[in-house]
């Protein structure tokens, strides 16, 4: 509404005050009413306002007030008194509107102040999430590094590739312009460059490992930031800029023994390399504290990465040189078999060679000695029989050893009388001893046995040597045998503590102690006197005649026997005891033992059994047929007996086992019955063992029962005694033994 | 009692027969064979030689009766004698059996005469004692009593 603004002069001088009054009410109208406006205009732009009402409120006080004073405008002239009702109405009703607006303000404002309050609050926050954020997504790609890092570190196990790479990932990550290693030489006194990044091979430029910043760094775990300056940060050329800032971090080499399951060995290597960090020299850039971590980790990473290599190292290197000992060891073992084997076939030649001539020696001068001799050439002689004995003594002893000690003497088991061979060894003796003037008394024990079962010969054989030796030794006095069954404390002898005999059922422990008054012998010479090729008294020597064999070979039959043998003495001149020990078997215990076993004894207590054992007798005599079956029948055997060939020959079928067949028929051909009966049986185990009984034993009936296929010949008359053990016999070897 | 004596006559007697040579170990063994299976072995055995020994003999008579004397049917049936004696133990029946052969081999009638009427003497006597034992045997068993055995032979 446009007021035309031209002034009247006509006007009084307060006309112009009203003027003015009535412009500036105009105008506050004007203001009163766009105010609203535009209060509405943006309240409908923005849709987020809360406080809409009191906007309301407050349009209506504007709109109020700018009314009134609108109104006011016509108050000016005469008015009639519409227009003062109106302006009253209008005048009430903006008092209450701004009354209304000026109580709900009081209500207001306070909450628009705190929103304001919780805007910068919440701006503070987001601001400070922003920061985290950006730590965390820093430490992250730290990780990451670390991880891509650790990957390609640990993804060789080449120990230069293994620290290039660190360098070459380090550098990339950290944007470093210079990574260099520094490890330690071998005296361990100086740190050696070898390995920068920018450098393909570097210069071997040492430091000495006692530097003040070297110790800094070696004695924590941490990166430390040390001096540009330092002799081990000069790794560039010197350039125009100031150079970046440097990082050093220790490096463990660990060793294979430092590794402990549950802690880190932090206390216990001793060696570190340096690893020196250089930031680009001309960039203002800090070592920022993620960095440093990094850098840590890596450290400790490139650790373990080089000690997996060094494992892999030592392994690879353990392993190269166990081949190469295996190779040598094999070509060792060859060379001893054939050495073994040489000597082996180079015996076998000798044990033939060397006897052979021997015995002829021996056989030819002892037939010399039967001749008519004169007293010198019957010395000559006799010397030459006693030289031959004692070298047939010594080969054969030498070859006995040699025999024994691979392995391959077996003894030889059988039956023996134990009274007997002491008091065969003490008639040996005897003669030697009472030459010397010396007793000899031999005591066995009630307890011992009559009969045992072991190598016969070995065992004089070891009672011959030591009664021998202790004969030998003695000059005056003389010896006692004794000999008793050993009980198992007195088989525990604290002088032979890795002897652990084991009585059993079946077997009993024989101990013989042979006590001399002689010369005693030095306890240092004990051990020796079991050795081979060694004398322990060379002066006595020079009559004995040993070679120093005799005692090692006892000692071998004795452990042969599994047994012990050992020497007591208390000095020179106290006279010694020689004890051993041997397991032997106990005749009639032993069942079922696979050995040739030929009882010398009067049988066995055992009564073996034939019972059903079906077998035929042939002969013509019938006394002497009935009498053989009767004995068989004794025995427990089912027998069929016959007259004639020809009915046995029918008769005889693959039960039975033994064919008795007398050949001293006359006028009967007994051989040509074993031949048919022999040929009555194609297939070898249904054939009977066809025996031969006959009354006369010569060696041509003994011949000719074996050319046709006789596996024994036993004499008739014939006892029950001996027709058991020929049934044992022949049911254990399948022929007689003695007949063979 | 009745049984001890007849075991203790029984013993002296088998003694005796074994210290006069009549019978030897092989007698023993066979009375070792007498068991409760073959409580009669003995018997039997005896028994069976007297028949055959009474038919060798008989045979070995006729044989050397001859003018031609067949040496070789001598020499079939001596060494039967000489088996069945050796068999049961008789010991001068045997001897007197190989004595006998060698003269054979000579083919010297008479000495071979001579020879048969020797062991003819041996048989009977040997005969003769077999039978007392027997009956012995068959007293104590008749008795209730066992049999008693020399356990060595010399």
């Amino acid at each position: 509404m446009e007021l035309c603004n031209c002034i009247e002069p006509p006007w009084p001088a307060d006309e112009l005050l009203m003027k003015y009054q009535y412009i500036s009410d105009f105008f506050i109208a004007l203001a009163y009413f766009s105010i609203p406006l535009e209060l509405i205009y943006f309240v409908k732009k923005s849709a987020v306002f809360p406080y809409r009402w009191v906007l309301v409120q407050f349009g209506a006080f504007i709109v109020l007030c700018g009314a009134t004073h609108l109104i006011n405008l016509w108050t000016f002239t005469m008015h009639t008194r519409t227009v003062a009702v109106v302006m009253t109405t209008s005048k009430i009703l903006t008092a209450v509107v701004s009354c209304a607006t000026a109580l709900m303000l009081v209500h207001i404002i306070p909450d628009l102040l705190s929103v304001k309050t919780r805007e910068l609050f919440l701006k503070n926050k987001a601001a400070e999430l922003d920061r985290e954020m950006g730590l965390i997504r820093t430490q992250e790609e730290t990780g990451r590094h670390v991880r891509m890092l650790t990957h390609e570190i640990r993804s060789t196990l080449d120990r230069h590739t293994i620290l290039k790479t660190t360098l070459v990932e380090l550098g990339r990550t950290l944007g470093l312009e210079e990574c260099a290693l520094w490890m330690p030489t071998r005296s361990g006194l100086e740190l050696q460059l070898s390995y920068t990044l920018r450098h393909q091979n570097p210069v071997g430029y040492t430091v000495p490992i006692q530097l003040p910043v070297i110790n800094q760094v070696f004695n924590t775990s941490r990166a430390v930031k040390i001096s540009p300056n330092t002799p081990v940060a000069r790794l560039r050329p010197a350039g125009k800029y100031m150079p970046g800032e440097v990082v050093a971090v220790r490096v463990p080499l660990l060793h294979l023994s430092n590794f402990q399951i549950h802690d880190w060995p932090e206390l216990s290597t001793k060696r570190y390399a340096l690893m020196v960090l250089m930031l680009p020299s001309d960039s203002a850039r800090q070592w920022h504290v993620h960095e440093l971590e990094l850098v840590e980790v890596v450290a400790d990473q490139v650790a373990v990465a080089l000690s997996h290599a060094a494992i892999l190292e030592e392994s690879m290197r353990a392993r190269d040189l166990l081949m190469e000992q295996n190779v040598a060891l094999d070509l060792a073992r060859r060379e001893a078999e054939t050495a073994v084997r040489a000597r082996n076939d180079f015996l076998a030649v000798m044990n033939h060679e060397m006897r052979t001539p021997m015995h002829a020696i021996i056989a030819l001068s002892s037939l010399l000695q039967e001749t008519e001799l004169m007293p010198e050439q019957r010395l000559m002689v006799e010397t030459i029989l006693k030289s031959s004995n004692l070298l047939a003594t010594l080969i054969n002893d030498v070859l006995d050893l040699s025999r024994l000690e691979d392995g391959s003497l077996q003894l030889e088991i059988g039956t023996f009388s134990l009274h007997l061979l002491f008091r065969e060894a003490l008639n040996l003796i005897k003669p030697i001893a009472s030459v010397k003037k010396l007793y000899v008394t031999l005591s066995l024990s009630p307890d011992l046995s009559e009969y045992a079962v072991g190598d016969e010969k070995r065992l004089m054989q070891i009672l011959l040597n030591v009664v021998g030796n202790a004969v030998k030794f003695t000059k005056e006095g003389g010896i006692s045998i004794c000999a008793f069954v050993a009980k198992s404390e007195s088989l525990r002898d604290p002088r032979a503590p890795d002897f652990f005999p084991i009585p059993s059922d079946n077997h009993f422990f024989l101990r013989v102690e042979v006590k001399d008054t002689g010369a005693g012998i030095n306890p240092q010479d004990i051990p020796n006197i079991f050795m081979k090729f060694v004398q322990s008294q060379p002066l006595a020597t020079k009559n004995s005649g040993g070679s120093g064999l005799g005692l090692a070979i006892c000692k071998r039959f004795v452990n042969l026997m599994e047994g012990h043998i050992w020497i007591e003495s208390e000095g020179a001149g106290r006279g010694s005891t020689a004890v051993f020990i041997v397991k032997l078997g106990i005749p009639g215990r032993l069942n079922g033992s696979k050995l040739p076993f030929v009882p010398k004894g009067p049988g066995n207590q055992v009564k073996p059994n034939f019972s059903g054992l079906k077998v035929v007798v042939m002969d013509d005599n019938s006394v002497g047929r009935m009498v053989t079956k009767g004995l068989l029948v004794h025995l427990g055997c089912d027998v069929s007996a016959f007259a004639s060939g020809e009915e046995c020959i029918r008769a005889v079928s693959h039960e039975h086992k033994v064919v008795f067949l007398d050949v001293s028929m006359p006028g009967v051909d007994s051989f040509e019955i074993a031949v048919r009966i022999h040929e009555k049986f194609s297939k070898r185990h249904d054939r009977p063992i066809i025996v031969a009984l006959t009354a006369n034993t010569d060696r041509t009936t003994k011949d000719n029962c074996l050319r046709v296929g006789m596996k024994g010949v036993v004499l008739k008359p014939v006892s029950v005694d001996r027709m058991r053990s020929v049934l044992s016999d022949l049911l254990e070897h399948g022929y007689l033994v003695e007949t063979q | 009692m009745e049984v001890d004596q007849l075991q203790r006559s029984f013993l002296e007697y088998t003694t005796s027969l074994f210290r006069e040579g009549f019978l030897d170990g092989q007698f023993g063994q066979l009375q070792m064979l007498q068991d409760e299976s073959n409580p009669d072995f003995v018997v039997e055995v005896v028994s069976l030689f007297f028949e055959d020994s009474q038919r060798i003999l008989n045979d070995l008579s006729i044989t050397l009766n001859q003018q031609n004397v067949d040496y070789k049917k001598i020499d079939a049936n001596v060494p039967q004698l000489k088996g069945s004696s050796s068999s049961i133990g008789a010991q001068r029946v045997r001897n007197a059996c190989i004595a006998f052969r060698n003269f054979c081999e000579e083919q010297n009638a008479d000495a071979c005469r001579r020879c048969l009427q020797q062991v003819k003497q041996e048989y009977l006597l040997v005969k003769e004692k077999l039978e007392a034992l027997i009956r012995l045997e068959q007293q104590i068993v008749a008795a209730g009593g066992a049999i008693p055995m020399l356990n060595e032979f010399s």
